[in-house]
């Protein structure tokens, strides 16, 4: 059907006059808005209903991450080995971070351990988004598969280096003890701190691409100040002659070095390191605080992560 | 756009009949069609050979406006400079490699249930980011999409991941549409047996023909049935008989879904599977309406 020009000029101004608007054909014919974001609770249910998805979206990326290297799998327990490895050397023999503590080496790997998995999942989180576009503006699902998947994807890769380093643990004196059964709890909280941590990340990756330049600066910030290859006690209070409260704002306010300290207490026991009383709470607040707030700032930009 | 203008009148005036009406006068028309000034109402909405219900709308778009923001697009002035970049952030200026696109300026349409409408334009007007925007994938920077149910892209490519298998890739394109676990494991054969590619399933996807690729792909993505389907030229892959399979796949999903929309360049495939067509010119409906004419019009100009 050919138009005069007129009436296409017309169409084009958005001039419908005399007709009733489209906005009240869509309401009349109960057509909804394809951009509407769900309710929250609308939302984690779609979420759950979406956890095939985010599971095999998370083991395929494990799989296809390390197909092209040799050694495969074998570099995610490698690399945070090795990283371990350069720190005993600088900082646990040549700058005399040792101090006190009788069981370093499990020290240190646990430590390593422990902020490797908040670490990578910050880092990962950040791209989640903003690295998948072309998946977000081709099909439909909660935005917040991805970061999840991310997350899960990382905690898939954590099993492995746990078993490492109870091996490795075992192997430098510790004997397994009834504590042990409390490492899984533990492990299920920081998830729910990263999950949470995830989800921020994600969101403010979406929107600032400067991000990702800053983030290993940021991450490198806080393993020293999580107290990876050090007593945070020891140096801050012991060495530098600071005050108490210093310490214990690093040991509360910090969730990767509540989670650190607490792992160690229950592996280490050959050791006089004691860890701050009451660091178990401030391990399941940040997990339970990060993970609701996480989910809920995530929920709040859903219908914008399209946008460039 | 006269007829959506009488396409309203006739959704206002009959409401209480609509389908039924709608579905008589669409056979009736469907043999009359092309009388360029017909006045009889139902140009669109009841010009389906399929017989299903029409008069519905299923997918409003209302004065939709798109801006992109394309980042890294910097002229070769301000590219890849330390000294750019410190002066521009002292100035205050933001980021010029930042540029926003206006790729859709004012689309207004009523798609109804049983159509099939063909999408035509040079590169770049704006046709995919329609169909994004349809999809409910791009938020709209003015104006509204609304939509019948969940409007889906034909298109899993962005979810599959070429260093892994066709089976782990079939499993996972299944759970990126949506599916649940039964009904991937119901498809699966399905999936493997209409894209072709036998045992080459057992192989990684980057060792496939481009052919091969684009097979599997769009024997996944068109593995789940859909409200309101959106196609952006799928059919241009594969080999000849592929092709036949799969234009014979896109009518089967047609008569499954209320509503397909189809953006291709190859203009026999759109003016064989659609009954409506828009063409699309620099993010603005320069004509809409049917097949045969907006398509002479379009080759002509």
């Amino acid at each position: 059907m050919s138009q005069p020009e007129s009436a296409v000029a017309d169409a084009q101004a958005g001039g419908r006059s005399g007709q009733e608007p489209l906005a009240k054909l869509a309401a009349r014919y109960g057509l909804r808005r394809a951009m509407a974001r769900p309710r929250f609770t609308v939302y984690v249910r779609q979420l759950w209903e979406r956890r095939h998805f985010i599971l095999t979206y998370a083991t395929s990326r494990n799989v296809s991450k390390y197909s092209n290297s040799a050694l495969g799998q074998l570099w995610q327990v490698l690399t945070p080995l090795l990283n371990a490895a350069i720190y005993y050397v600088m900082f646990g023999i040549i700058l005399g971070g040792k101090g006190d503590i009788a069981n370093y080496p499990a020290f240190l790997l646990t430590g390593m351990f422990v902020f490797t998995y908040t670490q990578r999942t910050v880092t990962a989180g950040a791209k989640s988004i903003s690295g998948n576009l072309s998946l977000i503006r081709a099909l439909h699902f909660p935005r917040a598969s991805l970061p999840l998947a991310y997350t899960i994807q990382e905690l898939q890769q954590l099993a492995i280096s746990m078993g490492v380093l109870l091996v490795i643990v075992v192997a430098t004196g510790e004997f397994p003890t009834w504590f042990w059964l409390m490492i899984p709890v533990v492990l299920l909280l920081q998830t729910m701190f990263n999950i949470g941590a995830g989800l921020i990340i994600a969101r403010l990756g979406s929107s600032m691409r400067d991000l990702n330049q800053l983030l290993p600066f940021i991450t490198r910030t806080w393993l020293y100040a999580s107290g990876v290859f050090f007593s945070i006690q020891e140096k801050v209070v012991g060495s530098a002659e600071l005050p108490q409260w210093v310490a214990d704002v690093m040991y509360y306010a910090n969730p990767a070095a509540s989670y650190i300290e607490v792992m160690r207490d229950i592996l280490i026991t050959k050791s006089d390191h004691v860890p701050p009383q009451s660091v178990w709470i401030s391990c399941v607040f940040w997990a339970v605080f990060t993970l609701g707030f996480g989910f809920w700032y995530f929920w709040r930009a859903e219908e914008r992560y399209g946008r460039g | 756009m006269a007829e959506l203008t009488e396409e309203l009148s006739l959704v206002k005036g009959e409401e209480p009949a609509v389908p039924a009406k709608a579905g008589t006068n669409g056979k009736a028309d469907t043999a009359g069609k092309g009388g360029k000034a017909d006045p009889k109402p139902a140009v669109t909405g009841g010009k389906s050979p399929l017989d299903v219900p029409t008069g519905t709308p299923t997918v409003i778009v209302d004065d939709l406006h798109i801006v992109y923001r394309v980042y890294g697009a910097a002229t070769d002035a301000e590219k890849g400079n330390a000294v750019n970049a410190l002066t521009r952030i002292l100035k205050r200026q933001g980021r010029p490699q930042m540029k926003e696109v206006h790729a859709v300026k004012g689309v207004s349409f009523v798609a109804y249930h049983g159509d099939a409408i063909g999408i035509v334009g040079r590169n770049g007007s704006g046709k995919s980011t329609l169909l994004r925007a349809i999809a409910g994938l791009l938020p709209p920077h003015a104006g509204a999409v609304y939509t019948d149910g969940q409007p889906s892209l034909l298109g899993v490519n962005a979810a599959l991941m070429r260093d892994l298998t066709g089976e782990r890739n079939i499993v996972l394109g299944c759970y990126a549409m949506g599916m649940t676990p039964s009904e991937v494991r119901e498809k699966f054969q399905e999936i493997v047996d209409f894209s072709g590619i036998d045992e080459f399933v057992q192989l990684p996807m980057s060792t496939y023909s481009s052919g091969m690729g684009a097979r599997l792909r769009f024997a996944i993505s068109s593995a789940k049935t859909h409200d309101v389907l959106l196609i952006d030229e799928a059919l241009a892959t594969g080999d000849r008989e592929f092709r036949k399979k799969s234009e014979k796949r896109i009518r089967q999903i047609r008569e499954e879904a209320g509503t397909v929309f189809l953006v291709a360049h190859d203009l026999r495939v759109i003016e064989e599977t659609c009954n409506r067509v828009i063409w699309l010119h620099k993010g603005k409906i320069k004509m809409d309406g049917d097949p045969k004419e907006v398509l002479a019009a379009y080759n002509k100009g």
